[in-house]
């Protein structure tokens, strides 16, 4: 077998549990991130020491986690999913208002983010709940499913955070995709999405994210105002043409035309100081991570491990689609970082202890017993 | 517990995920090949155009103003300066709250509510990015005082600039002008003659005088500088500069101590003295009384202190050398005579008799000469000498009104006599044609007498005066009145070249002499009507006294200037030029609404002012005109 092959080839990653082409792949992204948080933050030094020191903690957590066995997670997840769930409502009742929305729980030193411990519990929990009966998942515990998805992904929107309820959301449909659900109710749904989606419009979104919507559908509506993000992304990006300015070369980002140029719009950084070979390179590097994890997914020996590693690769996806998409204008601006690279520590921990769990899933081996 | 499927079937649904996963892998690869599309279209084929919106972003012109021409009297005095100012300034853009910021600063500055109301008005309309001026003009301690404090105002700073300034102030405003704000009127101007990119870092434009008239040549090229900025307009580094080109000095023919002695003549009168260079049309002198600080102009003046000057009932606004319209009075009567000479209506000796009155054939209105008890036999040097009306009304009935009017154009009046600035005015030489246009009324032969007189209509600008009155003196050659006398500083000056209108030819030349012997005769002859006024000038001179009514007395009526209000009283007229053989200078003087006339009053002005000038020119080198520069 190809696992017995590769316990030969790295026995001490083996025993460290840890897949050798993608924490490859993770630290050539984290080494880059390192280099265009300089070049995005106007050459600050003191950040890329933060950010390398949330990288390097994220990894120990990615070390930690790959420790443990898919079992565990298992049996782990409904336990995980109800602890975010009451963390969620305690964050509507008690949370930290920031930037004019309620993310953040202080509870002592520490201030956490519960949504962001959605964003593995629920592909944890509905890989759970689905593993329960053979797939594919039928029509009625399809319901159910999707209700475990929507109350937390429901509770996320109200922050209103609309980027990560997009993650959360994404995550968990993607193990119901994986489990087989039929291309008749995928069809469905599509319908239903389309008939949601005025309702969300109307009653759901909050006014500035219309705005960002509207925007998107067209920046040079107000191009001083909330298309001006937009615009000037757009220009960093074009303007990098095929080989770039060079790495500490963009104007747009080095004179601040970028907004949030270290997070959410690194990847314009990127693109105006590398190109379109730069970008393109970037982007094959996450075509790489995201391939290893599928492929992981599906060596995987149980169905759970198949659907969370398959679920967690595919949120990875998104990630990166959502944020390219948003600053280069296929997207509206949603605030999702571009993982692994934008500047910041919680999305980055998450992120990382997903792959942890890839870890896991890729170097724990058990018998297939079937009951 | 929930019952379970006993068996499940790994190997099929690891089949299914598999195939779901191929799926999913199709669908990742679709939307990284969209992704790498879109990016294509941005960094490829948008590319040139956004790699443009870049540049604009980042890089900003900013212009530098060039530094506007001096201007110097011709002994290089200098008469217009640029004097190095501090302001306040605020670029709103970089301020998180305008009125916390205004209040802080209260504490440390003095800043009035105008300043703030000035400030507010400025506000609008401003160019994102761009200073707008909170204090105009703040002292050295002010600057001090904000310095020490300066950290704690970003986007507020001191800003250096010159400013124009007039040393002279009220003296020389009607002949050097001002220059102030440049207003939208402005704005509208320069873009239609396309300069409006010229003046992109000039506050301020030429309004008046010299400073209007040679703008172009005063204000120089703007300048600019190439700087990249950040997000918030504030520049980091300059790419490249080019320098403004400094506009260009300018030397006036003007004699500043001969411009302060006409201003001192003329007192507290209203009226004008103009010394004219008899050679060049060059202006030495050029007085307008009442005037005002032209420096009230340049930061902008109050609408208080405007209103005041344009309510004065003195008009000091009128510039009187060039916007005055006076009756010329008798100052013209060598000019009619020369035509009369011309005409043949009269010759060098014939006579008239005059009783002291002047009757029309058919009418029943006696014309009164000023001398009650007549002037006895008269002829053209008499007529001349002692400003007989009654030969003058018997003159021009013969001449008729069209004649005169014909041959006073060829003088200059009723058209603006072209000198280098704009405020002036052609003033009135009347005609039949005209009366007609503009009143749709015959012309009445009384009206002819009166034009015999420069009364009725006629209206001539002291600058007329003394152009036609140097046409004259210099037989027909007619120079344009001129106050620059070249571009550059004393030293490097490239004087401009006289220029002339169209010489004024007689059928016989002589008849130059036969008036200009009447002109000498008026100073230097026994009963010249300015005798008394050049008795003893060390030089020869001619000239023609003239007093205009302002209102028409009856025909029996007494006038006793005393006892009418100022403003119905006569205007006291001078022209005149010396040395009488070979004249060097051409004055005119005019007074409004004075006690006494020509001879008495304005005569005098002339004599003083014709003395000053002979003292700095003539007394010390004997040889003409002593130039700074010869």
């Amino acid at each position: 077998m190809l696992t017995t092959e590769e316990r030969q080839r790295n026995p001490i990653l083996k025993k460290l549990h840890l897949d050798g082409p993608l924490l490859l792949g993770l630290l050539a992204l984290a080494v880059t991130s390192l280099f265009v948080v300089y070049s995005a933050s106007g050459e600050s030094e003191a950040l890329v020491w933060r950010q390398a020191i949330r990288v390097s903690a994220a990894f120990v957590g990615l070390f930690i986690i790959a420790q443990f066995p898919p079992r565990f997670f298992e049996r782990f997840s409904p336990i995980l999913f109800g602890f975010g769930l009451l963390l969620l409502v305690a964050v509507l009742l008690f949370g930290e208002v920031g930037k004019g929305a309620q993310r953040w729980l202080d509870i002592g030193p520490v201030t956490i983010q519960p949504s962001e411990i959605m964003k593995l519990a629920v592909p944890m929990m509905i890989a759970w709940y689905v593993n329960r009966r053979a797939i594919p998942i039928r029509l009625g515990r399809l319901v159910i499913a999707l209700t475990l998805v929507l109350i937390p992904v429901l509770l996320i929107a109200k922050q209103p955070d609309l980027g990560t309820s997009l993650l959360v959301a994404s995550a968990g449909i993607f193990v119901i995709f994986l489990a087989g659900l039929s291309w008749r109710l995928i069809t469905v749904a599509v319908a239903l999405v389309a008939a949601f989606t005025p309702i969300l419009w109307m009653y759901l979104m909050h006014d500035y994210q219309r705005q960002r919507v509207l925007t998107f559908l067209n920046p040079e509506r107000d191009p001083l105002g909330s298309g001006y993000h937009i615009i000037q992304s757009k220009i960093a990006i074009g303007s990098g043409g095929i080989d770039g300015k060079g790495w500490l070369q963009g104007t747009q980002s080095q004179l601040e035309f970028l907004p949030e140029r270290h997070t959410d719009f690194i990847f314009s950084v990127f693109s105006e100081e590398f190109g379109l070979i730069g970008v393109t390179l970037l982007l094959a590097l996450y075509g790489f991570v995201i391939l290893r994890g599928l492929i992981i997914s599906l060596r995987a020996q149980d169905i759970f491990s198949k659907l969370l590693g398959g679920a967690l690769t595919l949120t990875f996806f998104v990630y990166v689609f959502v944020n390219i998409g948003m600053v280069s204008g296929l997207l509206p601006v949603v605030g999702v970082p571009l993982p692994l690279i934008s500047y910041g520590g919680t999305s980055m921990v998450t992120i990382l202890a997903g792959f942890g769990i890839l870890m896991s899933i890729a170097t724990h081996h058990r018998l297939i017993i079937n009951q | 517990m929930r019952t379970r499927t006993p068996i499940r079937d790994t190997e099929s649904e690891s089949s299914l995920f598999a195939r779901r996963v191929f799926v999913a892998i199709g669908i990742i690869a679709a939307v990284f090949i969209l992704l790498i599309g879109n990016l294509y279209n941005l960094q490829v084929k948008e590319h040139t155009e956004l790699q443009t919106r870049s540049n604009d972003n980042r890089i900003k012109l900013l212009p530098l103003a060039p530094n506007r021409g001096l201007i110097y009297d011709r002994n290089g005095v200098l008469l217009a300066e640029n004097l190095p100012i501090f302001s306040l300034d605020i670029i709103p853009e970089e301020i998180k709250d305008l009125d916390t910021t205004i209040a802080e600063l209260r504490q440390i500055l003095t800043i009035s509510d105008d300043d703030i109301a000035q400030f507010e008005r400025n506000l609008r309309g401003q160019r994102r990015f761009s200073n707008v001026t909170l204090l105009d003009d703040i002292n050295e301690q002010q600057v001090a005082t904000f310095a020490a404090h300066q950290h704690k105002f970003p986007g507020v700073s001191i800003e250096a600039r010159l400013v124009r300034h007039y040393p002279y102030k009220e003296l020389l405003t009607h002949v050097v002008g001002y220059v102030a704000k440049i207003n939208r009127r402005d704005v509208e101007r320069l873009k239609q003659n396309d300069e409006l990119a010229n003046y992109a870092a000039s506050r301020t434009i030429g309004k008046l005088g010299i400073e209007k008239y040679y703008e172009s040549e005063l204000h120089g090229e703007v300048g600019y500088q190439r700087v990249e900025v950040n997000n918030r307009g504030r520049a980091v580094r300059t790419l490249s500069t080019e320098a403004p080109v400094p506009g260009q000095d300018i030397v006036l023919e003007l004699d500043i101590e001969l411009q302060r002695k006409a201003t001192e003549i003329l007192g507290e009168r209203r009226g004008s003295i103009i010394l004219m260079d008899a050679k060049t049309g060059g202006i030495l002198a050029m007085a307008s009384t009442p005037s005002y600080d032209a420096n009230w102009f340049v930061n902008g003046i109050s609408v208080k202190r405007y209103q005041s000057l344009l309510n004065s009932k003195d008009s000091p606004l009128l510039n009187r050398a060039t916007q005055g319209g006076y009756p010329p009075a008798s100052t013209i009567k060598p000019h009619i005579g020369l035509l009369g000479l011309e005409e043949g209506v009269i010759t060098p000796t014939s006579r008239i008799w005059d009783p002291g009155w002047f009757e029309i054939k058919g009418v029943d209105r006696r014309y009164r000469d000023w001398l009650s008890w007549g002037h006895g036999w008269v002829n053209i040097n008499t007529a001349i000498a002692e400003s007989c009306d009654t030969f003058y009304y018997d003159l021009a009935l013969k001449l008729g009104v069209d004649k005169i009017s014909g041959f006073m154009t060829q003088f200059g009046f009723g058209e603006t006599t072209g000198i280098d600035i704009n405020e002036e005015i052609p003033a009135l030489m009347p005609s039949r044609g005209w009366k007609r246009a503009r009143y749709n009324q015959p012309w009445y032969a009384g009206e002819t007498l009166s034009v015999g007189i420069g009364q009725s209509y006629w209206t001539a600008t002291p600058m007329q005066l003394v152009s036609a009155t140097a046409a004259l003196a210099n037989q027909g050659e007619h120079l344009v009145p001129r106050l620059l006398r070249g571009f550059g500083t004393i030293g490097r000056l490239t004087l401009a070249e006289p220029a002339y209108k169209r010489p004024i030819v007689l059928k016989d030349e002589s008849h130059w002499q036969v008036v200009k012997q009447g002109m000498e005769d008026v100073n230097m002859g026994a009963k010249g009507s300015a005798r008394r006024a050049f008795a003893d000038a060390p030089y020869t001179s001619a000239g023609k006294t003239g007093t205009a009514q302002v209102v028409n007395l009856a025909e029996d009526a007494e006038y006793v200037a005393e006892e009418i209000a100022e403003k119905y009283r006569d205007n006291a007229m001078y022209v005149g030029y010396a040395p009488a053989d070979d004249p060097q200078v051409v004055i005119s003087v005019a007074l409004e609404n004075v006690i006494g006339g020509g001879g008495s009053v304005a005569a005098p002005a002339a004599r003083e002012m014709l003395d000053s000038w002979y003292q700095r020119y003539m007394q010390v080198t004997e040889q003409g005109l002593a130039n700074a520069d010869d």
